[in-house]
C-alpha cells in the first residue's frame, strides 16, 4: 500500500528537479563569449568587441518564457585594433568608461517564444542601460540548451550550458553619447551581436 | 647634400610603401592588434582575441608622404654652393 504513494511521489520528485529553473553563470572560463558592435558611418567604419561579459540568466527549458537574467558588459573591455580609437572610445567625451563602467542588459518578458529541439527563438524586452542611461529595448534572442554538455568545455564539471545568441541595434544618440555630432565618421547606429554561453554546474 | 635629402626622401616614401603594401594594403587607419577568431565546438561560439601586430593603413602613408615631402622641400633652402662661388667671383 506504502509503495503504491511512494513511488508516484518519487516520480513526481524526480520530474519536478528535472524541470526546475536553472542559473547560468556567464562568467565563461574558456574567454570565449563576446559581443560585437558595428558602426558605419559614410566616412568610416568602426568594429570592435568586448570580452568582458559576466551575469546571470534563469532558464527553463520547460517554461521559456519565464526567463530572466542580467548580461553585464565590462566597458573596459571595448576593443577596436586602432588605439587612438579605442582611447577615444574609453574618453570621457565618449564612453566615459571610468564613470560608466558597466553596459548591462536586464530581461523582463519574453514574447513569440518558438522552440524546437533544444533551441527556442524568442523577442525578449528588457531594460538595456548605456552611458548611464537605461532604455527599454526588445530584441531577438536564441537560446540553445545544451543539457549535460558542461563537461565537454570544462573538464571535471557536469552540468548544462546555455548558449545565448543576439543581433540588434541601438542608437547612441538615444545613450546621450555625443549627441548629433561626427555622425558623419561614427554612426549614429550601433549594431550589436551577442554571442556568450553561460553554465549551470550540477554537484 | 641636396641629393642625399632627395635620396632619403624617396627611400622613406618607398619604405612605407613597401611596408604597406607587403603587411596586407590596409586601407583604415594602423591597427596595433589584430583579431583572431577561435571556435568554440561544444557551443559554437567564435571567440575573438586581439594579438598585438602593427598593420600600417592609411595614416601611416600619410605621415611617410608628409615626412619624405618635407625633407625633399627642404632642399629648396639650401643654396647652391657653386653658383654662390661662381655670383661671387664675378
Amino acid at each position: 500500500m506504502k509503495l503504491n504513494y511512494l513511488v508516484p511521489l518519487l516520480c513526481l520528485t524526480t520530474a519536478a528537479a528535472y524541470a526546475a529553473p536553472e542559473t547560468f553563470d556567464f562568467k565563461d572560463p574558456k574567454n570565449v563569449n563576446n559581443a560585437v558592435f558595428k558602426l558605419d558611418a559614410p566616412l568610416e567604419s568602426v568594429n570592435g568587441s568586448a570580452s568582458g561579459i559576466s551575469g546571470s540568466v534563469t532558464f527553463d527549458p520547460q517554461n521559456p518564457g519565464a526567463t530572466t537574467g542580467k548580461i553585464v558588459i565590462a566597458s573596459e573591455s571595448l576593443t577596436v585594433p586602432n588605439p587612438m580609437q579605442k582611447e577615444h572610445l574609453h574618453g570621457p567625451n565618449w564612453l566615459d568608461v571610468a564613470n560608466y563602467p558597466e553596459i548591462t542588459f536586464e530581461a523582463k518578458s519574453l514574447a513569440s517564444i518558438s522552440t524546437t529541439g533544444d533551441t527556442t527563438t524568442a523577442d525578449v524586452t528588457g531594460t538595456f542601460t548605456l552611458h548611464g542611461v537605461a532604455k527599454e529595448i526588445t530584441a531577438p534572442v536564441k537560446f540553445t540548451y545544451l543539457k549535460g554538455r558542461l563537461g565537454d568545455r570544462v573538464p571535471n564539471m557536469k552540468g548544462d550550458l546555455l548558449v545565448i545568441r543576439s543581433t540588434f541595434s541601438i542608437n547612441r544618440e538615444d545613450f546621450n553619447i555625443q549627441k548629433g555630432k561626427f555622425e558623419d565618421k561614427v554612426a549614429n547606429e550601433i549594431d550589436l551581436t551577442l554571442a556568450i554561453a553561460g553554465a549551470a554546474p550540477t554537484p | 647634400m641636396k641629393k642625399i635629402l632627395n635620396l632619403l626622401a624617396l627611400s622613406i616614401l618607398l619604405a612605407a610603401g613597401v611596408t604597406w603594401a607587403v603587411t596586407g594594403a590596409n586601407r583604415g587607419w594602423t591597427k596595433t592588434s589584430v583579431k583572431v577568431e577561435t571556435l568554440d565546438p561544444v557551443t559554437g561560439i567564435e571567440g575573438i582575441t586581439y594579438q598585438p601586430k602593427f598593420l600600417p593603413g592609411v595614416d601611416f602613408l600619410g605621415a611617410a608622404a608628409g615626412l619624405a615631402i618635407a625633407l625633399a622641400g627642404s632642399t629648396l633652402l639650401i643654396r647652391n654652393k657653386n653658383k654662390t662661388t661662381s655670383t661671387n667671383n664675378k
